[in-house]
């Protein structure tokens, strides 16, 4: 194992509750009490700090291959440790799609190489995305990515046949399939969320029973074969009352929701600044409330960024023009703060169940989403709960500049990162990769 | 004003100022010489992203009575063949020293985005965009509305609203950016809106709207009507199911011979029959409705100019100061009539 040296974690609030020192050594969580001694180590003050499990994201863009001129795996995993994350399932909408084994190796090799977090490529459903054949699932499972997520994010896998088969297949190696649920010939240009807003500004509809129906049928089809899905990005009151019929029933679905879903509603498109314009749409703020007392009561599972780096020629344009998605990996905890804890709906250790540890369980994460304790892998993260900061797109690490928080003060900052044992956050700042990168050659596991 | 983008945000004291200025502007238009020098030296651009002839004219016209600079940039794109970005598109005209740019856009919010971007400093007039707004649209149908309503009170239009008109807007109301610009302007002005449509022609949402809902003409009609504006239907609206056919469409909710004779059987004489063009005789309105002396169609048309007139001068020259070679002020703070 790579020595990643010996830090000492004074005072830091565990999970918001009680102050301790954590002493991380060699990528280990090596002892966690009151008064340790440093002996050699290097010192963090964490006084007023509160030290949460690294976060894990179950769905981001880093546009690597294809999109190097949205992001880069580079620039999306540095955006990612200074969120706060240790590992993200990168999606499969690259260019070529990530349907095979092959191209699911090169973005884990990327991901190795870059160092500042794990990334686990999600791999295709079908073929190219086009929803019409089963890529080969299996191979990218057995290859050095191990596979275990399988999403057309983007696309829904809206052939139920097809649905079926995959959500079948999928069990051979755990797998679990994660679906874009969108009905497709209910939201032919679709461009927002149907309802008041949209009958006033003359923009096609993207109607809430396009995103349950689908739910609907899925979590029929995932008891019907027993298997597991995930629903991706849940983003109306309706969609949780669907997840929350279907756990009661014991059916093995687990659900995300964005952090923008939790916070804006449609609104903001009032202002036809494209920069809102995300799949599935900013919905109302019934929407928002379902949503929130959802991830509180853990129908939801977990936050999931849906982090969508855009060129800004694409966002600059006409709304009906323009990309749909936003950039979240750098809001992300500051959002759920703003939304989940200062509104009281949840508390610290809350947000390392729907940030990590449910997030690390579904996509099969061994190493992260651990509980902080000695003996544990060291991926933690060191939060300031009292910082305030004003979101400003171009000082941030990825290079997507389309954030909805734009000019919006929001609470909470990472102080530092720990991914297995090594800062790569320090000071609010970024550090160092973790020195096995540098070990990686980009292009060779 | 700065730009003029919806009539949902437009005031009803600037409601009524610009109608107030269209009716010195269409004093202009029956003289000999039809022209101001109010405009001079003044660029408008007409920016159609969408085939208009007939609005772009209208615009076309009313600048050059202004005595305006018109240029006319047909930049036809659509979201399949994308060519210039709207942006480049107006940095281009702003370095070209446009004073207002004219738009007509298949985006709804395309004029919004031209607004509020830095990406031109010129006034914005919304020409049509997508299925949002049309402005002038019905600003001229209020025009030609407001001269009926007080043709019948025998009083001068003049710093008069709308109150107590009754009016149905009858057909495509989901696709229509004239429906919506209506809605919101004649409730501005005090008029009772009802909206008559297959409920599948009907946005979500529209239980919001200020105004009623009826999927039943006949009884519109029966229940008594002042205006009656037909809506333009496409005909491709048939392939994606919204009715089942055209000849269905056209018994249950065209103004056809029956209801013509209806409203002359219901003593209805002075309800006017409206149309913001181009018609599809035959099947949203009959050849008789569109030719009988209750159509406005004509007239329609012709109070665009002097609407549009109105809308660039107010731009342009701001709103204090009066149009060069009319003889009467335009006016600042108009009397509202409270009742007719």
């Amino acid at each position: 194992m790579t020595t990643t040296g010996t830090y000492l974690i004074k005072g830091a609030s565990i999970l918001g509750g009680e102050a301790s020192d954590v002493l991380v050594r060699d990528g280990i969580i090596a002892e966690i009490g009151h008064g340790l001694a440093d002996g050699g180590a290097t010192v963090i003050d964490a006084t007023g700090l509160v030290a949460l499990p690294g976060m894990v994201d179950v769905h981001t863009h880093l546009r690597e291959p294809g999109r190097e001129d949205a992001e880069t795996v580079e620039t999306g995993t540095r955006a990612a440790a200074l969120g706060g994350y240790t590992a993200v399932h990168a999606m499969a909408n690259s260019t070529p799609v990530a349907d095979t084994a092959g191209v699911v190796e090169q973005v884990y090799t990327l991901g190795r190489a870059a160092g500042w977090v794990d990334v686990r490529p999600v791999g295709a459903v079908t073929v190219g995305l086009a929803g019409e054949q089963l890529a080969e699932l299996g191979a990218m499972a057995d290859s050095r990515a191990r596979v275990r997520m399988f999403s057309d994010d983007g696309i829904c896998v809206h052939d139920p046949v097809l649905m079926r088969r995959a959500l079948e297949y999928v069990k051979a190696f755990d797998g679990v399939v994660a679906q874009h649920a969108q009905e497709p010939r209910l939201t032919a240009g679709a461009q927002m969320n149907e309802g008041d807003v949209s009958a006033v500004l003359g923009l096609t509809g993207w109607p809430a029973v396009a995103e349950e129906s689908i739910i609907a049928r899925d979590v029929l089809l995932a008891q019907h074969v027993g298997s597991r899905l995930h629903v991706c990005h849940v983003s109306t009151a309706g969609s949780v009352e669907i997840i929350r019929w279907a756990k009661e029933r014991g059916i093995d679905v687990t659900a995300e929701v964005t952090p923008h879903h939790l916070l804006l509603t449609d609104d903001l498109v009032r202002s036809y600044d494209p920069v809102f314009k995300v799949n599935p749409p900013l919905r109302t703020d019934a929407d928002v409330q379902a949503l929130r007392a959802g991830l509180a009561d853990g129908t939801i599972d977990v936050v999931g960024t849906d982090h969508a780096p855009h060129p800004s020629e694409h966002k600059e344009c006409e709304w009906a023009q323009a990309a749909m998605g936003m950039t979240g990996l750098e809001t992300a905890l500051s959002v759920v703060q703003h939304a989940m804890i200062e509104t009281g709906l949840m508390t610290w250790a809350d947000f390392a169940r729907v940030t990590s540890t449910a997030a690390a369980k579904i996509g099969r994460l061994t190493d992260q989403g651990r509980p902080i304790e000695a003996g544990e892998p060291a991926n933690l993260i060191l939060v300031d709960p009292a910082a305030r900061w004003t979101v400003d797109p171009f000082k941030m690490a990825t290079m997507g500049r389309n954030s909805p928080f734009k000019g919006r003060e929001l609470p909470g900052k990472v102080v530092a990162t720990f991914f297995k044992g090594h800062p790569t956050v320090l000071d609010g700042a970024l550090n160092t990769p973790h020195p096995e990168a540098a070990a990686t050659p980009s292009g060779a596991a | 004003m700065k730009h003029l983008l919806s009539t949902q945000d437009l005031s009803l004291s600037n409601a009524i100022r610009i109608l107030d200025t269209a009716e010195e502007m269409s004093a202009v238009g029956e003289r000999e010489v039809k022209k101001l020098p109010a405009l001079r030296g003044r660029t408008v651009v007409n920016l159609f992203f969408e085939d208009s002839t007939r609005t772009r004219i209208s615009f076309e016209a009313a600048a050059k009575r202004l005595s305006a600079d018109v240029i006319n940039f047909a930049a036809k794109g659509s979201s399949v063949s994308k060519g210039e970005s709207l942006k480049d598109t107006a940095q281009t005209l702003s370095a070209m020293g446009a004073d207002a740019v004219v738009i007509r856009h298949w985006a709804s919010g395309a004029p919004h985005r031209l607004a509020a971007t830095d990406w031109i400093d010129a006034g914005v007039i919304n020409a049509g965009d997508g299925t949002h707004e049309h402005p002038t649209q019905a600003l001229l149908d209020a025009f030609t509305m407001r001269r009926h309503w007080a043709r019948l009170a025998g009083t001068p239009s003049e710093g008069t609203d709308l109150k107590g008109l009754r009016v149905a807007i009858v057909g495509d109301v989901l696709h229509s950016r004239v429906a919506r610009s209506n809605v919101w302007l004649l409730r501005t002005l005090g008029a009772e809106v009802t909206l008559v449509a297959p409920p599948t022609l009907l946005p979500v949402g529209v239980e919001q709207w200020p105004c009623s809902v009826s999927y039943d003409l006949d009884q519109t009609l029966a229940n008594g009507v002042d205006a009656v504006m037909m809506l333009r239907v496409q005909g491709e609206r048939m392939n994606a199911s919204f009715f089942p056919s055209t000849r269905e469409y056209s018994r249950r909710w065209g103004f056809d011979d029956n209801r013509l004779r209806a409203l002359d059987d219901l003593g209805m004489t002075d309800t006017i029959i409206m149309h913001p063009g181009p018609m599809n005789r035959g099947l949203e309105i009959s050849a008789a409705a569109a030719d009988s002396p209750r159509s406005t169609v004509l007239a329609q048309v012709r109070n665009g100019v002097s609407v549009r007139m109105a809308a660039l001068y107010l731009l342009l020259s701001g709103d204090s100061r009066e149009p060069a070679a009319t003889r009467a002020p335009a006016y600042t703070a108009p009397p509202i009539k409270e009742s007719i």
